[in-house]
């Protein structure tokens, strides 16, 4: 079973100031594999995310990805694991380029320090370049190479989001985690990003997990949809067992609350 | 919005200025030809301000890769000029170093003061940081204030006059050559960091640490970058001028001497190298040009930064700050 995991989280349990948030959360992604997170809001889809990339560290449980444990790694050091990840809201460096923006995540790929950039050894500057070509790459993949000089936060907000893409493209990862991709995108622009993460997967290889609220995109591209609920896992299936899952119907219309317990 | 209309690669710290690359040399050349002949034009007190305002300008852009690129407020800088000047005071006088045998132990006890500072506090928040800044500053000076191999409050004096391949640095305009020649250093240093890997990592972080994080920046180990690169710059200017006064006292590096620095940074605009130089030129030539009007130069110069800093409060340099 381990081997074609490619990232398994078991009895991952995370609490804030007593609150559960993540309660025993077993949960995994096979290699080469579309995968969705879903659940009601405030169900604990993005302290999942935040656990899998070190921004949160839970009490207990492990996250193995890849043959290596992260739980105890620093941010930083997951993504230089293969993990690379967007935000809900999009977080692009301000005053930058999307060239610049897209750039830093070759960071983690690249050695160069500042005696070598003083000196400009040319070790430096083939890496300068090499660092340029790959990032143009990543934003000619997402579709918009010509966008590339302007100012990252002037774009329009759907590209915005394709910058985050192509910014986390650029860290090489084996694992792309995106949290809700596709918030205030039109539905234009919604079956454009279906069409983006479908090459990403097929393409690159690069195994995909998303948070989506959008729940006709989450069944149209999903190979496997987990659902998440008060911080527990409920549900694993294809698209069609979970739309019949009646303990996800329960989720959703949240039956349970108030008059279900007397 | 910006000016990518020609697809130019984004030149770091020019802002919409100066972004011609012809105009950018024929710049540089008057500027450099104006800096060889000063000494000769100008009488010697001229050429000591001169000098001293190129000694600013390496301290100025030692301490904006601290301040205007990672953004980490600094109000003890003057104490990384402190560990380079009185490295090289206290190696040549109480050891008898050369001074070239000295200057690596000088660059050495900065890059360990930067860590020693930097690696405990850089997880704190700016405020506090500057807070932290602020006391080593003050414990460096009251260090050399009070132990006997830095010759307590009189300092060290009688500090030689270094040679270099036979040419002895002696007269107050070879010191001007000498500054001249750092200042460019420092200059066409800070323009190579700006344009690097590491450079744009400052900024990354800066502007959003999380994301920067979450980009496999490592965001603790690039800002003790910062803090060391900064303090290089500082303790070079530092063994420079000790040299140049063959005198230190702990007075040279007072808590004022770190606020002029910082105050020439901001008022010729963060993490803009042509704005910084600026500011270092203001600094010191202001308060030199208004010496006509006596005991008020002080308080007219200090409402004239003041104006400058309500118009212009990214500072006098034009574009966008830190790119």
């Amino acid at each position: 079973m381990a081997d074609n995991q490619l990232l398994a989280l078991s009895g991952v349990t995370l609490a804030f100031a007593g609150n559960t948030v993540l309660d025993d959360v077993n949960f995994s992604i096979p290699r080469d594999a579309i995968v969705s997170l879903i659940g009601p809001n405030g169900a604990g889809k993005t302290s999942l995310f935040n656990s899998i990339t070190g921004f949160y560290k839970p009490q207990g449980g492990s996250v193995r990805f890849d043959g290596q444990e992260l739980l105890k790694l620093k941010p930083h050091q997951v993504t230089a694991s293969g993990i690379a990840r967007t935000f809900q809201n999009v977080r692009l460096f301000r005053e930058m380029t999307v060239l610049e923006n897209v750039m830093s995540g070759m960071h983690c790929r690249t050695k160069s320090g500042a005696l070598a950039a003083v000196l400009r050894l040319p070790s430096q500057q083939r890496e300068e370049a090499e660092i340029r070509a790959f990032s143009e790459e990543c934003l000619a993949f997402v579709g918009i190479a010509d966008e590339a000089n302007r100012e990252a936060t002037t774009l329009a907000y759907g590209h915005q989001r394709r910058v985050e893409i192509a910014r986390a493209l650029a860290t090489k990862p084996k694992l792309l985690l995106l949290d809700e991709p596709a918030a205030g995108l039109n539905s234009g622009e919604k079956v454009a990003l279906t069409e983006l993460i479908a090459r990403i997967r097929n393409e690159l290889g690069i195994s995909v997990l998303l948070i989506e609220h959008d729940m006709g995109l989450v069944m149209k591209i999903s190979e496997r949809i987990s659902v998440l609920d008060h911080g527990k896992m409920i549900a694993e299936g294809t698209a069609k067992d979970i739309q019949n899952d009646p303990k996800v119907i329960e989720a959703y219309l949240g039956q349970d609350d108030g008059e279900g317990q007397s | 919005m910006t000016s990518n209309s020609n697809g130019a690669v984004p030149t770091h710290g020019l802002g919409p200025f100066l972004q011609d690359a012809r105009l950018r040399w024929v710049v540089a050349i008057a500027i450099l030809a104006f800096l060889v002949v000063a000494p000769m034009i100008f009488g010697s007190y001229i050429t000591v301000i001169l000098t001293n305002a190129l000694l600013y300008v390496v301290l100025c852009l030692g301490l904006n890769i601290v301040v205007g690129y990672a953004g980490l407020l600094d109000l003890g800088y003057a104490a990384f000029f402190a560990v380079g000047a009185y490295t090289i005071g206290v190696l040549t006088i109480q050891f008898g170093f050369n001074f070239w045998v000295a200057f690596p132990f000088a660059v050495l006890a900065a890059v360990l003061a930067g860590v020693i500072i930097g690696g405990p506090t850089l997880r704190l928040r700016s405020d506090y940081l500057a807070i932290v800044t602020l006391g080593f500053g003050e414990i460096v000076r009251f260090s050399a204030r009070n132990l006997e191999i830095t010759g307590r409050a009189s300092g060290i004096s009688g500090i030689q006059d270094p040679s270099l391949f036979g040419w002895q640095i002696r007269t107050q305009t070879d010191y001007y050559y000498v500054f001249v020649v750092l200042a460019i250093i420092a200059v066409i240093a800070s323009f190579r960091l700006a344009n690097s890997r590491l450079g744009r990592a400052w900024l990354y972080v800066r502007h959003d640490e999380d994301a920067a994080e979450a980009m496999g920046i490592n965001r603790v180990q690039v800002k003790l970058a910062a803090y060391v690169i900064g303090a290089i710059f500082g303790a070079v200017g530092g063994a420079f001028f000790a040299a140049n006064l063959g005198a230190i006292s702990p007075e040279s590096f007072s808590f004022e001497q770190s606020v002029l620095v910082l105050m020439a940074v901001i008022l010729g605009g963060m993490g803009k190298i042509p704005g910084v130089i600026l500011g270092a030129f203001i600094i010191i030539l202001g308060p030199e040009l208004l010496r006509d009007l006596g005991e008020f130069r002080l308080l007219v110069f200090a409402v004239g930064l003041l104006l400058i800093m309500l118009f212009r409060p990214s500072g006098i340099w034009p574009g966008r700050r830190g790119a």
